[in-house]
């Protein structure tokens, strides 16, 4: 008896042991970035244009590339991804040709971020002529993104009992009724944690935006989609180590943006999600 | 004599290589409650489940013969399925309310077929649940979640939903299976008034439940239709041997 107590606590510690090795780093940059970034935010820094040389005045170009950046990949990758999980949970029978887009979409989720951008230089910057401008950019996000919207929307559509669609159609419906009553409300809240997860991801990424659409410095904003843009994850890259004599605290303050952005949205999913998992019924 | 409702004629089925039904031939009458009973296995939900083309929805499946519904040959390329769906309702095993309410569960059959409207919608939620013997439970409380509901209001709910479509036929798989003695009796109470308007088919969950609701019934054994006689005769003096043994319990 006494044995196994001991066996058991040593197997408790290890545990709590391994999750702390996930949570502390994780609290400690969050620490590090808020303490030392902190001193930086101020109404200027986030609403003003940079200044002698970045190294003073705000970083509001850099935020609004990245929502605005955010925007265009949710408008692209959010119909697309959505639409093919419906396709292949739905419509497609089990041939090799679906086991094919499937094993595709495994995938294209490990392929490292920066070959994403040099696809996106060829094919939207170059050979359709978008030149580098928030347009290119976007799609070559949303392609980044569209492995983990389809694939995390197509469990949750899969995660709804048959029988509803079964019923559905015992009652007239036609299978397409069945998805837009009964499936797709019901995958809802699935299917949102997985589109904000891969705009999250989106949101933060350097190497697909630096080909396609991302600035050094800009003197204005944006006009339009076809314009280049600055971008948070690019500015932090181009302020920690291109700009020599950068003060540390406007470095630390466009991660503490950034990290602040990311979190914010999350934050906005998880109340979406829990409003409509509150009005799911069974 | 009654009317011929359904017709199925020389029906041969299978899932795969598997055949599940062998050279059923069969016809149900109209206004009448016709059981299909038998021990499990025998295709008997499977048969269901063809009068109403449910079955389309299960891949790599073949079907011969020919099912007539009032004689037109359901599986004629032309019939509009969703149409026949509407026509020929369907109760399953399990009670299965949609998500939602009371009131979305009864609708939401009209609301596909855009045949309601604002002052039809009380009338269809009256009169289908007072058919399916639940008005009175759950007339206050229209809007309450459908799940909150007992199993056996919501399958009566499952009935009602079916109703609300105004079916010609009505099929019932296992109704009462999930159910207690009480919940039971009521809906089989109302399935003998609805028998007046509708033509029923039921798979049974039990011999005495066929017995006490069949006015026909059809005898079924390992994909075989064995007999078809009316209620009273098949129970009380089976013409086969099979039949005579399942019934009296030599096997099943």
């Amino acid at each position: 008896m006494k044995r196994h107590y001991i066996t058991q606590k040593i197997g408790f510690a290890a545990l709590i042991l391994a999750a702390l090795v996930v949570i502390v780093p994780i609290l400690i940059v969050i620490g590090i970035i808020i303490s030392r970034g902190i001193g930086a935010i101020n109404w200027t820094y986030l609403t003003a244009m940079p200044q002698d040389g970045m190294k003073a005045g705000g970083i509001f170009p850099a935020i609004l590339g990245t929502l605005l950046l955010t925007l265009g990949t949710a408008l692209a990758a959010i119909p697309v991804g959505v639409g093919g999980a419906i396709y292949l949970s739905e419509y497609a029978r089990d041939t090799v040709l679906t086991r094919a887009i499937r094993l595709a979409i495994i995938n294209l989720a490990g392929i490292p971020s920066v070959v994403y951008g040099l696809f996106g230089l060829g094919l939207f910057v170059l050979f359709l002529n978008f030149g580098t401008s928030i347009l290119a950019g976007s799609l070559t996000l949303a392609i980044m993104t569209l492995p983990i919207i389809i694939s995390s929307a197509e469990e949750a559509l899969r995660a709804v009992p048959t029988e509803f669609r079964t019923v559905s159609a015992s009652l007239g419906g036609s299978r397409w009724q069945g998805i837009r009553h009964i499936v797709l409300p019901q995958a809802l809240p699935g299917i949102i944690t997985g589109v904000i997860l891969g705009l999250l991801r989106a949101a933060g990424e350097t190497a697909p935006i630096l080909f396609t659409v991302a600035a050094f410095f800009l003197p204005s904003l944006p006009h339009s989609f076809f314009d280049q843009t600055m971008a948070l994850p690019y500015h932090l890259y181009v302020v920690s180590t291109q700009v020599p004599g950068m003060p540390l605290e406007m470095q630390y303050g466009t991660a503490l943006v950034l990290l602040a952005l990311v979190l914010s949205l999350n934050i906005v999913a998880s109340i979406i999600r829990s409003y409509y998992r509150r009005r799911r019924e069974w | 004599m009654p009317q011929t409702k359904i017709r199925i004629e020389h029906v041969n089925y299978y899932y795969g290589q598997t055949q599940v039904l062998k050279d059923v031939t069969l016809d149900v009458a109209e206004k009448a409650i016709t059981v299909f009973f038998g021990p499990s296995g025998g295709g008997k939900t499977t048969l269901l489940r063809l009068i109403n083309r449910l079955n389309d929805l299960v891949d790599g499946t073949t079907l011969e013969g020919n099912i007539y519904l009032d004689g037109r040959d359901i599986y004629n390329p032309e019939v509009n399925v969703p149409e026949l769906r509407r026509q020929v309702g369907m109760v399953f095993a399990l009670p299965l309310p949609l998500p939602g309410t009371i009131r979305e569960n009864v609708l939401y059959g009209p609301m596909l077929a855009n045949a309601e409207n604002g002052t039809q919608e009380d009338e269809i939620l009256f009169r289908s649940l007072n058919q399916a013997a639940l008005w009175d439970e759950v007339k206050d409380r229209l809007d309450d979640a459908a799940s909150e509901l007992s199993g056996g209001q919501q399958q009566r709910l499952c009935i009602a939903r079916s109703l609300a479509l105004e079916p010609d036929v009505l099929l019932l798989d296992e109704p009462t299976s999930g159910l207690d003695p009480i919940s039971t009796a009521k809906v089989e109470e109302s399935l003998f008034k609805l028998k007046q308007d509708y033509t029923i088919i039921v798979v049974p969950h039990s011999i005495q439940q066929a017995g006490r609701i069949a006015d026909e019934a059809a005898f079924f054994l390992m994909g075989e239709m064995v007999e078809h006689q009316s209620g009273e005769k098949i129970f009380t003096n089976p013409q086969h041997k099979q039949t005579e043994d399942y019934i009296t319990g030599r096997f099943g």
